[in-house]
């Protein structure tokens, strides 16, 4: 119906208008004004109410009882009393709340929006002749070639062909330092070149963008409901019916008109109705604006409720890349030796060699290198250069009867005890160059599990298929209760179950790749990954930066988002309770209860709004550690 | 065939359940989700029997308006 619709889009300034009629009202009312008092009440409640009545009809029609009803009955009947001030206000603060709240949710879900307004919406297609035209980016077909612009947004998730940039992808990560990058790199779809020029071969287009599979899992995980909200969503469809006939037989039983509408504006069930989903539509979008992806409010109820968390260990508490991580020499000889022969093979211990020689432009292809040997489990021994060069663990040193002194063995048995893999260089027979090799530990893991701890995880879990040594030596350096190594993926989620069969709300922390089992085990999921695909489906919270960081921030969000919903429940609750007991004593009537009703509402969502500048309270646990070590 | 109605944003529960209930007894409708703070609705239709003008012409029957169409 055009008129239904023409009303609706003109509701701002009906809701002006009545509240000049409602001013004008009391005006008359103080000056003494009875008769045009009651005009302008009537009036008021007529243009206020048209509003209403229309959405109660048009949901009646769909055989939904709506608070609309509720208010458009009592109104009604607040006519046939005579009752036209009330009419008038309940009316008026009915559509006035109505404004507000659309005002406060917009706040609380401007997240997603904003996150969603950084879609890319046109592309610069490289056609054949090598020049560029503008599409819009929905016309994009993959391994299309397009040209980006320094400032321009990338338009789809694509491949470097040529050109090299600087970009921002917070809208990715969360994070808005820039990454540099170059040919062969993957780019993705929303973030934003700030400097460079890039031609890029279009890889994934469309819904199928890592950016646009993030929108659309924000977007659902906002309408996701938890177990308390389907409750509540099921209690409500009763009791909007069961007010009016509990209204109908207070109206028979006590011949009292006026009490049963004031039942019946009481007994909306607003605050109630909307006091969760706001709690979580907020929490939701604080963590997507974090980088933190958690998929509905199901998944912060039981992420609130996580006692133990468990963690893989390569690739999610490290690096998982071997890396050069100590080094002792007297001068570099010995590792650019190392770094020539090591070049030729590629055992992982060789490549992170080779890699910090190329770090420390210590790279030097020139060298000759004949008389190469390689001994299975050992090393190379090889001349370099005119030099005898050993390159190997103590076994092989102790075949060609290398001598070691004894702070040299000291040094060894500190590195070996830190969990690093050793290769040794020996020169002419001298031990010369010690290499510490391991796979790092993720920047700051130590403090951000002491914060987990301080947020109330009880036990922290390692499970890794690495060498019981190894495994140990990290667990050491990061304060974790327990560790299990040598495990296969299928124990690892034995050892899940078996953690859950104690009772314990297990987190499972994987990089998503190979943990895809653990994580659909876990009561949560947690995938550490940089936008990949496989994390995004496989588990319930994504960590867009693999950042620990984002853990804290998750589970410290959790528990904030849950007690906010927990206490707009309770303040809900509350109003009813206020309010029936007010009505039962006589000092609450149809238009200060709607009024209370509608605060409680604006209550609720303002509490919900103090979730969305959340953050990890890092200065309280600072303070706790200071303590800690003082003591 | 899937079709996304941008709506406007939707502030009351029961708007939800309505443009819900409307879309779901159209016919060729086959499936509805209505996404309360995302303000969409997603239809699966079968476009033979009901285009997606046709989806949009019921929600902005219902007083609301249908910001952007998209079909999949």
């Amino acid at each position: 119906m055009a008129f239904e619709q023409w009303i609706q889009q003109k509701i701002k300034p009906i809701t002006a208008i009545a509240a000049a009629l409602v001013a004008l009202g009391l005006a008359s009312h103080w000056l003494g004004q009875t008769f045009l008092q009651q005009g302008f009440y009537i009036i008021a409640a007529i243009i206020a109410g048209v509003p209403i009545l229309l959405r109660a009809w048009s949901a009646l029609r769909m055989k939904i009882i709506s608070i609309e009803l509720l208010v458009s009955v009592a109104v009604i009947g607040a006519f046939i009393i005579g009752e036209y001030d009330e009419a008038a206000f309940v009316t008026f603060l009915f559509l006035f709340g109505d404004f507000l709240e659309q005002k406060t949710l917009a706040k609380t879900r401007q997240s997603i929006q904003t996150l969603a307004d950084m879609a890319p919406t046109t592309a610069l297609v490289v056609q054949p002749d090598g020049q560029t035209a503008e599409i819009d980016v929905d016309d994009v077909v993959p391994n299309q070639e397009l040209l980006v612009k320094t400032g321009a947004q990338i338009p789809v998730d694509g491949e470097i062909l040529t050109g090299r940039g600087d970009l921002n992808e917070a809208s990715i990560t969360g994070e808005s330092r820039l990454v540099a990058k170059e040919n062969g790199a993957d780019v993705y779809a929303g973030t934003i070149l700030e400097n460079g020029t890039l031609h890029i071969k279009a890889t994934k287009v469309g819904d199928d963008t890592t950016f646009a599979k993030i929108v659309e899992l924000v977007e659902d995980a906002q309408d996701t409901k938890s177990h308390a909200e389907k409750l509540i969503d099921k209690f409500a469809q009763y009791y909007t019916p069961a007010v009016l006939v509990i209204a109908l037989l207070v109206g028979l039983v006590t011949q009292n008109l006026r009490l049963a509408i004031t039942v019946l504006v009481l007994g909306c069930p607003g605050a109630l109705v909307i006091g969760a989903p706001v709690s979580n539509v907020a929490g939701i979008g604080n963590g997507a604006k974090h980088g933190v992806l958690v998929k509905g409010g199901a998944v912060m109820t039981t992420l609130r409720n996580v006692d133990t968390f468990v963690f893989d260990k390569t690739g999610t508490l490290t690096q998982g890349k071997t890396t050069v991580t100590t080094i002792h020499q007297d001068d570099p000889t010995g590792l650019q030796y190392a770094a020539r022969l090591e070049n030729d093979s590629d055992h992982p211990l060789g490549r992170a060699i080779v890699a910090y020689a190329a770090d420390h432009q210590l790279l030097n292809p020139g060298l000759k290198v004949t008389a190469t040997q390689t001994y299975q489990g050992l090393g190379i021994a090889a001349q370099v250069d005119g030099q005898q060069v050993l390159v190997g663990n103590q076994a092989l040193l102790k075949q060609y009867q290398v001598t070691m002194t004894p702070q040299q063995t000291a040094t060894m048995q500190t590195m070996q005890t830190q969990g690093e893999s050793l290769v040794l260089v020996a020169v002419n027979g001298q031990l010369t160059t010690l290499l510490g090799i391991s796979d790092q530990i993720r920047p700051a893991v130590a403090e951000r599990l002491q914060e987990l701890k301080q947020l109330g995880a009880k036990q922290l879990v390692m499970l890794t298929g690495d060498n019981e040594r190894t495994a140990q030596a990290v667990a050491a350096q990061i304060g974790i209760d327990q560790v299990h190594a040598e495990l296969l993926p299928a124990d690892k989620v034995k050892f899940v179950k078996q953690l859950q069969s104690e009772g314990r709300t297990v987190a499972f922390v994987g990089d998503g790749i190979n943990d895809s089992p653990s994580l659909a085990q876990a009561d949560i999921g947690i995938a550490m990954g940089s936008g990949t695909d496989v994390a995004l489906e496989t588990s319930d919270v994504v960590l867009m930066q693999s950042d620990f960081t984002e853990l804290v921030h998750a589970y410290g969000l959790a528990r904030k988002t849950v007690g906010n919903m927990r206490e707009n429940i309770v303040i809900a609750l509350a109003t009813v309770a206020f309010l029936f007991l007010g009505l039962i004593v006589g000092v609450v009537d149809m238009a200060s209860g709607m009024l209370v009703h509608e605060g409680s509402i604006l209550v609720v969502i303002l509490n919900a709004m103090r979730l969305i500048g959340y953050q990890r309270p890092v200065k309280k646990i600072k303070e706790n550690w200071q303590i800690a070590k003082e003591n | 065939m899937t079709t996304t109605l941008k709506l406007e944003a939707l502030t009351c529960p029961s708007c939800l359940q309505k443009i819900q209930k409307a879309l779901q007894k159209t016919n060729g409708v086959q499936d509805v989700q209505v996404r309360f703070n995302a303000g969409k609705a997603i239809v699966q239709a079968d476009p033979d029997v009901v285009s997606s003008q046709a989806l949009a012409d019921v929600v902005t029957k219902l007083g609301y308006t249908v910001k952007k169409i998209t079909t999949k």
